[in-house]
């Protein structure tokens, strides 16, 4: 036996070559739809409802992001992700300088309501989810999709849909933030608590743990972050007086896949049990779907190449796979050309596709948790939660999430990682096919790639000076001003930046006024 | 010359806030024996220009991945024109092939597109350093 090598994960957890009853210790005898929720959190998991298809969509202009929007519907698309450009997503307007060359280039551009209403015009969103991939300039942007809904009728105390306000993410990895770290929880809360009175069914917060692994964490840490930054923030919101039943129900996350199979599907059901745990039994939750861990999981970029592009179709076909068997709620796919471009309609539609033969050829919704039981996936799940919750303690013990991230020994930490995996992939020690195996020389340039276009960042910028020429400039002082003064008053900002969008003050309007009072984060410098 | 006492600005400019490849090739240049001072997220090309003069550095490299490469060498060419310097500068991140050229026509000394290994840029600042 000496002679074969061992099979370390990437988590550090070391593989048998074999796995039997005995090796799982206690079995977790639970079904799906029963408290921990290893199996899935819904009896009937995919039985009664597939996974919802959530492709991440939005560039330009409002108006061509609207006719995106119309065709993914038609196409099948149950739920819609917006992507956001960068000057939306900072809090800069169109017209500012900074945002020169990235108006509408990596998703779509936003600056006042009248975008919105663009948008989602003739978008039934009782039926249409829709999640707002915004957090550095959330609070602005939810504001204004819960008034766009309330303007064209819909009632928002039956809205569902999902902010992904995951502010502490962003300071690790993706880097949108604005505030600093205190002001940035701080807001996050205010949408938290203003959610859970005002719009009871809509999701104010999606934890990330994705971005932090395509950051360099491994599948151990990507989990026991993510659940550290969700209890920072559930700590939060409950000082402002309301209890682990009134939110813990709409509180969701983002996680990622790519590399080894089986481990990723671990990492899922381990994280579920601990997650359920955690609401339980540290939290007192009494609801059962409080401790449900309501997840969109889906193919990662960083398991996707620039080389052999191709490949990344049947990467990804995996990725959905280990998604739907470890009982995702929503899944997405980065699309085959995404580790160089933004997706070209084509490979988009592929990306759906690839969802929907699994849904309909595979029989991946005949019966729930088809792995449950298989002793090595119930052993490596044992190990995994156990990994999770260890390195979460690590957290605590050098001082919480919150402290490690201002002071940046996390992202330290997980650049280091990154390093290391980087180099060990040029270096041939860990195989990724096309790259450094089974390469091709002198490969065909067969990549499109998406123009920028320069009509539709003046475009953009006429159509905001044609809404600050129309809109009352007295009342939108007042607004600014109103905001500014709660703030001083550490009041929740909701109401007031509601009342200011619908005034058509603009996104970086209400970014600065926040500055004004917050100030901005000083990004501690290291590699 | 002794690479040690080669320094490298690595910069961030423009809104991008992709920086795991920046930071992964910081310490690549570090355990290659290079000296290199990081930006952070999210700055001016004007901060950037300041920085490099600030710390003497003799090389500066942009990462760039939201696509908007050739508006931030543009400004960077007319910027060190303005400030009348002459330090080399090269660029990579998410560049397609086809932008090198443009990139290099713009002022860079180099351009590194999508793909490029550490050790090939690794090797251009070994090479740069003998000059």
């Amino acid at each position: 036996m000496s002679d074969i090598p061992k099979v370390i994960l990437e988590s550090g957890i070391e593989v048998d070559s074999l796995y039997t009853s005995e090796s799982i210790g206690k079995p977790d005898l639970s079904k799906p739809g029963e408290y921990p929720f290893t199996r899935g959190i819904h009896s009937l998991m995919y039985r009664k409802r597939p996974f919802t298809i959530r492709q991440y969509a939005g560039f330009g202009t409002p108006s061509e992001t609207h006719q995106r929007f119309l065709y993914l519907i038609k196409n099948g698309q149950t739920g819609l992700n917006v992507a956001f450009d960068l000057p939306t997503q900072t809090g800069l307007d169109s017209d500012d300088p900074r945002a020169a060359g990235e108006v509408g280039r990596v998703g779509m551009s936003v600056d006042t309501l009248a975008d919105f209403e663009e948008v989602f015009k003739d978008i039934d969103l009782d039926k249409i989810t829709v999640s707002l991939t915004i957090n550095g300039s959330a609070i602005v942007l939810v504001a204004m999709y819960l008034a766009m809904a309330q303007k064209y009728g819909f009632n928002i105390n039956n809205l569902r849909g999902t902010a992904q306000n995951d502010i502490l993410k962003e300071f690790i990895g993706r880097g949108t933030w604005i505030f600093p770290v205190d002001a940035s929880v701080k807001m996050v809360v205010d949408i938290i608590e203003y959610c859970a009175n005002e719009v009871p069914k809509y999701s104010p917060v999606s934890v990330c743990g994705y971005h932090i692994r395509e950051s360099g964490a491994n599948p151990v840490q990507e989990m026991a972050y993510a659940f550290c930054i969700a209890k920072a923030y559930t700590d939060e919101t409950l000082k402002r007086g309301l209890t682990i039943d009134d939110f813990a129900s709409r509180l969701s996350f983002n996680f990622d896949i790519y590399g080894n199979f089986f481990e990723q599907i671990a990492k899922f059901r381990g994280g579920r049990r601990l997650w359920a745990k955690i609401v339980k039994e540290q939290y007192g939750a009494t609801s059962d779907n409080s401790s449900w861990l309501r997840m969109i999981a889906g193919g990662g970029g960083g398991g996707l190449t620039k080389e052999q592009p191709e490949n990344n179709i049947i990467r990804s076909a995996y990725y959905a796979l280990i998604s739907a068997l470890s009982g995702t709620q929503t899944m997405a796919l980065c699309s085959y050309d995404e580790a160089f471009t933004i997706p070209t309609e084509k490979a988009a539609e592929i990306s759906l596709r690839t969802m929907q033969i699994l849904i309909h050829e595979m029989g991946i919704c005949d019966t729930v948790d088809p792995l449950g039981g298989s002793y090595y996936i119930e052993t490596l799940s044992n190990q995994m939660e156990d990994a999770i919750s260890q390195q979460m303690k690590q957290i605590d013990q050098k001082g919480g999430i919150v402290k490690t991230i201002s002071s940046g020994v996390v992202q330290e930490a997980i650049s280091r990682q990154a390093y290391a995996r980087e180099s060990a992939i040029q270096k041939g020690i860990i195989p990724k096919v096309g790259v450094n195996c089974y390469r091709k020389e002198e490969e065909e340039k067969t990549i499109e790639f998406h123009p920028y276009d320069e009509e539709n960042a003046s475009q953009q910028i006429n159509n905001l000076n044609k809404v600050k020429s129309e809109r009352n400039s007295v009342e939108v002082d007042k607004c600014l001003d109103k905001i500014k003064t709660d703030a001083d008053k550490n009041l929740n900002l909701m109401p007031s930046i509601i009342e200011a969008v619908k005034a058509y003050a603009t996104v970086g309007e209400i970014t600065q006024a926040l500055k004004d009072v917050y100030g901005e984060y000083n990004e501690p410098i290291y590699f | 010359m002794n690479t040690n006492k080669i320094k490298i600005l690595l910069a961030k400019p423009g809104l991008d806030g992709h920086d795991v490849g920046v930071k992964v090739l910081g310490h690549a240049l570090v355990d290659a024996g290079f000296k290199v001072v990081y930006t952070g997220l999210r700055k001016s090309i004007e901060e950037i220009i300041r920085k490099a003069d600030d710390n003497q550095v003799d090389l500066i490299g942009l990462s760039i991945l939201s696509g908007t490469h050739l508006v931030l060498c543009e400004q960077m060419n007319a910027e060190m024109k303005k400030k009348g310097l002459t330090t080399p500068w090269i660029v990579g991140g998410n560049i397609p092939d086809k932008d090198v050229d443009a990139i290099v026509a713009a002022g860079a000394a180099a351009a590194f597109p999508t793909g490029t290994t550490i050790e090939e840029v690794i090797e251009y600042c070994n090479k740069f350093a003998e000059n």
